[in-house]
């Protein structure tokens, strides 16, 4: 049966006809929907699903249920891989017991990322972890099932890697109806059989110390040769069209646009697809570019695939790749057809549209955002030279116009980090704005950095109740799982205290008098000091209201 | 139909682009096309300008128009409507609710309809469905729905009026169905 599915929808289905058990990751735009499409369902198919803290300990939670043999998924944004990347390379080494895949989604031309346009493939070289990249949404579903399925042939945890192109497309998308994805209003009856595994002590396969741990990774440099092997054979690299002289090398949207540009172009030239990107087919490749005199390598944003062909090459013939196709943002079929006329001399003319220099319209405040009230009065009692730090979230639209207040804007956590820095460096003073979800992710390290080593920054939580930027997703602030369960509401002010704040103030944003009092109070303390500004996004209340 | 079809949707975040988007892939789907389209979430869903991109036909393979190469672009607001301009070409059908949603540093309404008028020539389409909707249904979300009726009763796009229903039906919840169904009614009949 065909159904169509939004990519990230299709890696929820094919985690559901793998059989997923449990599942856990941190929200991020463009993977969200993987960890959201659990919400609803988790109970009925007997699946455990949460939301963890951060990716780092998503990541941690995947590796203890695996070790205690249970199928798992992993889901994050790229920055994610960065976050867990500390107990990813050490999971490389002792591998899994139940079959793990782990997903990222990337996002080219950074259409929801504000800290860099990051190419997570190139976690396969720090990590060896094997990574594969589908083109659409029904690669995602086969995808997601293949990677499980050489989780368990190998014990190694697979990285499925997407872009936002190939997460937020929608295609028809053949599923297998049985364990299709049941719509919310037909779950009536819940089994509610979370699924338990038994974990065995192996502290061979799951401590790493010296000496082991070099073993260990002899064991993975076999390992990896050994996926090769299977990744020659895999289906999901392969060759179309017919033989020539000029041969491209495409994956992930790229081999899209490939297909789409020799279609606009009338021209035909074998195409080879690689699904896997590491580890590379390399036999494959040789064979595909034996013979060829010249070679064309789509792939957005990192030259990774191009080097990897230009050394299996040895400069037996011309490998183009990044000479005419951009490093910075995404490829489109445009691109590609420019390229490609330049290699093989096919006329292109393109379109002559003319650019109408039109005024951007940027992200702004919703209407109602409690964020309305704060940013302005934080503004308006700041003295002359104050320095804003920022973070990521919605809150980040301080940086925007009319706000203009965010002089750093990093990484999630990062702004009170580099608040406590500029505080230590200089004698300016320095107010540091961050969200509740951000505040659980990464703030608290930072904030008992800043008590400890005597900053005195103004910290504002912006609490708006909920993880608004990545589409309301829950956090500990909220008293509510991901499956929807009740649990302990995580106070920040009471975590603050417990930190070593002395000046904390809780009140509702939208009393300005007692903000512009509290924030004219706290500015002159020679200590750190935090207010949090608790009301709910205007979205989610309305959405709560129905 | 032969050449695949190219459409092109945008207005500005929370005016339920992905909603229409899911309408228009479903129908495509049920008339038996192959269909892919591309829509983004997150930041620009705060407010900022969405462009989505929906292709259907016997085989499709990239979810991008190309530039120049769209049939219609459907703007939800005029000034994001203008921003089509970039994937149209001079057959290129404009389909634009006359509704102005201003930030600071935009360009005045005027100015903005002036340059769609000279751009589009006689293919602009300038239809009030906010205005429309607002005073027959007293609900301005639904004017993408509305516009869509528009488009399929003037052939602007070749879907059948049973299968927008039987999409509607799919994708609609069931509390909003019949706000969605004389929506695009308002303007088909
Ligand atoms: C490491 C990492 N994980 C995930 C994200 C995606 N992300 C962007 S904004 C955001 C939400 C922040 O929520 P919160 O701090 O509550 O701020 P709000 O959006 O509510 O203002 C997240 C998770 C990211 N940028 N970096």
């Amino acid at each position: 049966m065909k159904k169509i599915l939004l990519g990230n929808e299709a890696i929820v289905q094919g985690a559901l006809e793998a059989g997923v058990d449990f599942v856990s990751g941190y929200p991020g735009c463009p993977s969200a929907e993987v960890g959201d499409g659990f919400k609803d369902i988790a109970k009925e198919k007997g699946i455990y699903a949460e939301w963890s803290t951060n990716e780092k300990v998503a990541l941690e939670v995947a590796i203890g249920a695996s070790f205690s043999g249970l199928k798992t998924l992993v889901n994050m944004k790229s920055f994610g891989v960065n976050v867990c990347s500390d107990s990813l390379l050490p999971l490389a080494y002792t591998g899994t017991k139940g079959p793990m895949v782990i997903f990222i989604g990337d996002d080219p031309s950074c259409h929801s990322s504000a800290q860099s346009e990051q190419d997570s493939r190139g976690y396969a070289y720090l990590s060896r972890i094997p990574i594969l990249d589908p083109s659409d949404p029904q690669e995602c579903c086969d995808f997601t099932k293949l990677g499980f399925e050489i989780s368990e042939k190998f014990n190694i945890p697979v990285i499925l890697r997407t872009t936002t192109r190939v997460s937020h497309q929608k295609m028809p998308v053949t599923i297998n109806s049985k364990s299709q994805i049941l719509n919310p209003k037909q779950i009536s009856n819940p089994k509610s059989k979370i699924p338990k595994g038994v974990f065995i002590k192996n502290p061979h396969q799951f401590c790493t110390m010296p000496p082991r741990v070099l073993e260990m990774k002899k064991e993975l440099l076999q390992k990896i040769e050994k996926i090769r092997q299977f990744a020659e054979k895999s289906k999901i690299n392969k060759v179309i069209g017919k033989k020539n002289k000029i041969g491209i090398i495409a994956s992930s949207i790229s081999y899209l646009h490939i297909l789409e540009a020799l279609k606009t172009l009338g021209i035909q030239l074998p195409v080879l697809k690689l699904g896997f990107f590491y580890p590379l087919p390399e036999k494959m490749i040789t064979d595909f570019i034996k013979g060829k005199k010249k070679i064309l390598v789509v792939e957005e944003l990192d030259p990774y695939l191009e080097n990897e062909i230009v050394r299996l090459a040895k400069d037996k013939l011309t490998i183009y790749g990044k000479d005419v196709l951009p490093t910075v943002g995404e490829l489109d079929t445009d691109k590609v057809c420019i390229a490609l006329s330049k290699i093989t001399g096919k006329k292109f003319v393109i379109e002559k549209s003319k650019i109408l220099d039109l005024p951007k319209r940027s992200a702004r405040l919703c209407e109602g955002c409690p964020y309305w009230y704060i940013l302005p009065i934080i503004k308006k009692v700041a003295t002359e030279g104050t320095i804003f730090g920022g973070d990521i979230g919605c809150n980040m639209i301080a940086g925007l116009s009319p706000h203009n207040m965010q002089d750093y804007l990093f990484s999630m956590g990062a702004g009170l980090g580099i608040s406590h820095g500029v505080g230590k460096a200089t004698d300016q003073k320095v107010i540091s704005i961050m969200g509740d979800g951000t505040f659980f992710h990464s703030g608290i390290p930072a904030l008992i950095n800043t008590v400890y080593n005597k900053s005195s920054p103004l910290i504002v939580v912006l609490d708006n109740r909920i993880t608004a930027m990545t589409g309301h997703q829950v956090n500990p602030g909220m008293g509510k799982t991901l499956m929807g369960e009740n649990t302990e509401e995580l106070k920040i002010e009471e975590i603050a205290k417990a930190c070593g704040v002395k000046h904390i103030k809780v009140l509702d944003p939208i009393n300005i008098k007692e903000l512009e009092e509290a924030v004219k109070e706290f500015l002159i303390k020679k200590e750190v000091s935090l207010i949090v500004c608790r009301r709910i996004c205007a979205l989610l209340l309305k959405k709560q209201n129905g | 139909m032969d050449k695949t079809f190219n459409l092109i949707l945008r207005g500005v975040g929370g005016q339920g682009i992905i909603t229409l988007l899911s309408i228009i892939n479903e129908a495509a789907f049920i008339e038996g096309y192959d269909v892919k389209s591309s829509e983004l979430h997150g930041l620009s869903q705060r407010g900022g300008s969405v462009e989505t991109h929906i292709r259907f036909g016997e085989k499709v393979y990239s979810p991008l128009v190309s530039r120049g190469q769209a049939d219609l672009i459907i703007g939800l607001e005029v000034l994001e409507g203008l921003r089509g301009f970039s994937q149209a070409n001079s057959k290129t059908k404009f389909l634009i609710n006359n509704y102005y949603l201003p930030f600071s540093g935009s360009l005045k309404k005027e100015e903005i309809l002036g340059k769609l008028k000279m751009i589009s020539k006689s293919n602009l389409y300038l239809i009030s469905a906010s205005e429309i909707c607002k005073k027959e249904l007293n609900n301005e979300v639904v004017s993408g729905i509305y516009l869509l009726g528009y488009a399929v009763n003037k052939k602007l796009i070749p879907l059948k009026t049973t299968s927008i229903l039987g999409a509607i039906k799919k994708v609609i919840p069931e509390k909003y169905l019949e706000l969605n169904k004389k929506a695009f009614g308002l303007a088909h009949d």
